[in-house]
C-alpha cells in the first residue's frame, strides 16, 4: 500500500506497524490495508515497520492518530486489545516481542515526555503467536484481522466521519 | 555478596541492541569461567538466496538485511558488482552515493548514541525516562535523526530500505534543488553536533582499555566511507580483494552468528573507535578540535569512549553532507550502462557499526553463483567477547545488578545489530 500520510485537519491518520514477512507480526498491516479499501471518511493510512523515532515523526503535528500492531503480552493468540493511550501510559512489555531497539512503547511514551502526542491516540493490538521469519498468518490473528477491521470501521464513521 | 561464592548473571533479552540476543557469565570462586554472548536469531540465508539471481539484484536483496543500515548494504553490493563487471562510479555520483552514506550514519549514531547508550551513562533504565528530565536533549537528538532519514529520503526515495540506488548509478538523479534543500537545516546539524560532542563527553565513562587491533578503510584523499584499502593498527595495508586472506568467519556452538577473526584466530575491532583511530588526520579540522576538548585521546583505547567517538563522527557527517550538498551539481546520466558478465568483484564500506565486506562471483549471464557478506557486528562478536571478559575481571566485585548493567553496557559500545549478524540479548551471569 502507498504511504498516505496527507495532513488535513480533523484527519485520523491510520499508521499500521509491523513485518509482513514475520507472521503474525504484520497483523497491522493487514488491518490498515483492509481498512484502506473501505470507503472511510477523513482517513490517511500509513505503513510503517516500526522503528520508534520513525512513528514519533510521522504522528508529529497530527491531533487524531490510531495505530495497530502485533503484541506479544501472553494473551490469547488472536485477543484484541484496545488502548486509549493518549490518557493512560502504556502498560509495560506489551509490545516488547519487537526487536525494534526503540519501538512503538517507547515512541508513545517519549512522545508523551516531548509533549506531542497526538491527543487522540489510540491503539489496537492483536496478540500474535508466530513472529518467526518466514511464517504464515496464524488463522486466529487472520480472523483477529477481520474482526477488528470491522470493529474499527464501525467506531470510526460515528467517531470521526463528522470531525471536519 | 560472597567473593567465593559461585555467580551466575544472565540477560535474557537485552535491551536497547538491535536484534535478539543473549549474555551468559560463569565465575567460580571470584574466577571467571566462561563468557558467551549468544546470538539466537535464526540465521537468514542471504547468500543462497542470492545465487542464481541477476548481479543488478544484489543491492535491493542485501538492503533487507537491515532497517536501519541498509545503504551500507546496498553500497557494498553494488561496488562489488562494479568490481566485477569493470565499471566505476565517479563524479556527481560518487557524491551521492558519499552524501546518501552520511545520511546514514547520521540516523544510525543518532539514535544510538540518544536512545540507546547514553541511559547507560546517565543511570536511566531506557531513553523514555531522559526524554521526562531532559526533553530538550531528546527532541535535537529526533531533529537530528530525522535529518539523516531525509538525506536517504530525498536520494533514496525512503528512509529504510531506499530503492533509487543501484549497480552503476541510481534510478532517479536528485535534482539540485532538492540536495540544495538540505543545506539550512546541516548546517544547523553542524552547530548543534559540536554542541552534542561536548554533552556526551561529560558523561562518567567506566575504566577499561583494551589494545584493540583496529581494521577500518583508508582512502588517500578523505575520512574514509564508501571505499579505500583496508589498513590496521598491526600494520596491514591490502586491497578489499585480499581481506578472506587475512580475516575470516568461524562457527561457535553458542551463536547463530558466524565468529569474525583475524587469520591467526585473534579478535579485531572495526566501526567508530577503529575509523577515529586509524583515520584520525582525516577527520575535518573541526571535527578533529571538537574530539580533542572533548578529552578523547589521539589513540582510544576504552570501548566506552565510543560514544563519544560517534558523536564527533556525526558532527563529521554533517560537515561533509554539508560541503557535498552545497557542491552538487546533477550528473548527466543517472546510470553507466553495463552489459552483464562472468566476473569476480569484492566491496567494502565504512556501515555505521564497522567495515561491511561482499564478495561475489558472476557467470556470463550476470548471475550470482557465488556470495559471501560479511556484516560488522560478526566481525566484532570474538572482540565484544573479549571486552566482556575484561570488564567482568575490572568489575568482578560489583554486585550482580550493577555487574550486568556494566556488561549490556559494554554491549552496546559496540551499537550490536544483531539482525545483520545473523541475527536479541539475554544475559546469564553463572557464580554457581
Amino acid at each position: 500500500m502507498s504511504i498516505a500520510a496527507e495532513r488535513a485537519p480533523g484527519q485520523v491518520l491510520v499508521i499500521g506497524v509491523g513485518n509482513e514477512y514475520r507472521g503474525d507480526d504484520c497483523a497491522g498491516l493487514k488491518v490498515v490495508r483492509a481498512l484502506a479499501a473501505l470507503p472511510l471518511e477523513n482517513a490517511a493510512f500509513l505503513e510503517l515497520p516500526g522503528e520508534g523515532t520513525e512513528l514519533i515523526e510521522a504522528w508529529r503535528g497530527q491531533e487524531r492518530v490510531m495505530v495497530i500492531d502485533a503484541s506479544s503480552s501472553g494473551a490469547k493468540s488472536g485477543a484484541i486489545t484496545r488502548i486509549d493511550a493518549g490518557k493512560s501510559a502504556l502498560p509495560p512489555g506489551f509490545f516488547n516481542y519487537s526487536t525494534h531497539a526503540f519501538g512503538l512503547a517507547e515512541a508513545v511514551e517519549t512522545a508523551r515526555n516531548l509533549g506531542i502526542l497526538p491527543r487522540d491516540f489510540i491503539i489496537y493490538a492483536i496478540e500474535g503467536s508466530a513472529f518467526d521469519q518466514g511464517a504464515p498468518v496464524s488463522q486466529c490473528v487472520e480472523e483477529a484481522v477481520r474482526k477488528l477491521t470491522g470493529l474499527i470501521s464501525a467506531e470510526f464513521q460515528p467517531l470521526y466521519s463528522q470531525i471536519r | 555478596m560472597a567473593k567465593t561464592a559461585s555467580r551466575i548473571i544472565k540477560v535474557d533479552e537485552l535491551a536497547r541492541v538491535e536484534g535478539e540476543g543473549a549474555l551468559r557469565l560463569r565465575i567460580r570462586d571470584g574466577v571467571i569461567r566462561d563468557v558467551k554472548f549468544r546470538i539466537h536469531e535464526p540465521p537468514r540465508f542471504f547468500e543462497a538466496l542470492l545465487r542464481g539471481r541477476i548481479y543488478s539484484d544484489a543491492p535491493d536483496i542485501t538492503s533487507r538485511i537491515c532497517g536501519i543500515c541498509p545503504v551500507a548494504y546496498i553500497m557494498g553490493a553494488s561496488q562489488a558488482m562494479e568490481d566485477a563487471l569493470g565499471v566505476q562510479v565517479t563524479g556527481p555520483l560518487r557524491d551521492l552515493r558519499r552524501l546518501v552514506y552520511c545520511g546514514e550514519w547520521i540516523e544510525s549514531h543518532v539514535l544510538h548514541v540518544f536512545l540507546l547508550h547514553a541511559p547507560d551513562f546517565l543511570g536511566y533504565e531506557d531513553a523514555i525516562l531522559i526524554s521526562k528530565d531532559h526533553p530538550e536533549l531528546v527532541a535535537t537528538a529526533l531533529r537530528l535523526k530525522k535529518l539523516g532519514n531525509r538525506i536517504l529520503e530525498v536520494i533514496g526515495g525512503r528512509a529504510i530500505h531506499p530503492v533509487n540506488l543501484k549497480v552503476g548509478g541510481v534510478y532517479k538523479i536528485p535534482s539540485r534543488a532538492a540536495i540544495r534543500s538540505l543545506r539550512d537545516e546541516l548546517q544547523w546539524a553542524v552547530e548543534t553536533s559540536l554542541e552534542l560532542v561536548k554533552a556526551v563527553s561529560g558523561f562518567e565513562f567506566p575504566d577499561y582499555s583494551y589494545d584493540y587491533n583496529c581494521v577500518a578503510l583508508k582512502h588517500k584523499d578523505e575520512y574514509a566511507i564508501c571505499e579505500g584499502r583496508l589498513v590496521s593498527s598491526a600494520g596491514l595495508d591490502i586491497p578489499v580483494s585480499e581481506f578472506e586472506n587475512h580475516f575470516g568467519e568461524e562457527h561457535v556452538a553458542h551463536s547463530n552468528a558466524l565468529h569474525g577473526a583475524s587469520d591467526t584466530g585473534a579478535p579485531y575491532l572495526v566501526g567508530p573507535i577503529a575509523r577515529y583511530n586509524l583515520n584520525f588526520d582525516q577527520l575535518s579540522p573541526l571535527a578533529r578540535t571538537a574530539a580533542q576538548e572533548a578529552g578523547l585521546p589521539r589513540k582510544v583505547d576504552n570501548p566506552f569512549l565510543s560514544i563519544v567517538v560517534r558523536m564527533v563522527e556525526v558532527l563529521y557527517a554533517c560537515e561533509e553532507a554539508l560541503s557535498l550538498a552545497e557542491a552538487y551539481e546533477e550528473p548527466d546520466e543517472a546510470c553507466i550502462d553495463i552489459v552483464p558478465a562472468a566476473g569476480e568483484g569484492f566491496g567494502c564500506t565504512e556501515a555505521p557499526r564497522g567495515i561491511c565486506y561482499h564478495h561475489y562471483r558472476l557467470d556470463e549471464q550476470g548471475r550470482i553463483t557465488f556470495a559471501r557478506i560479511m556484516p560488522p557486528t560478526s566481525q566484532n562478536q570474538k572482540q565484544i567477547e573479549r571486552d566482556l571478559w575484561g570488564v567482568v575481571e575490572r568489575y568482578m566485585e560489583l554486585p550482580d545488578d550493577k555487574l550486568k548493567w556494566r556488561c549490556e553496557q559494554a554491549i552496546r559500545n559496540y551499537d550490536p545489530c544483531i539482525s545483520c549478524a545473523t541475527h536479541f540479548l539475554k544475559l546469564d551471569v553463572d557464580r554457581g
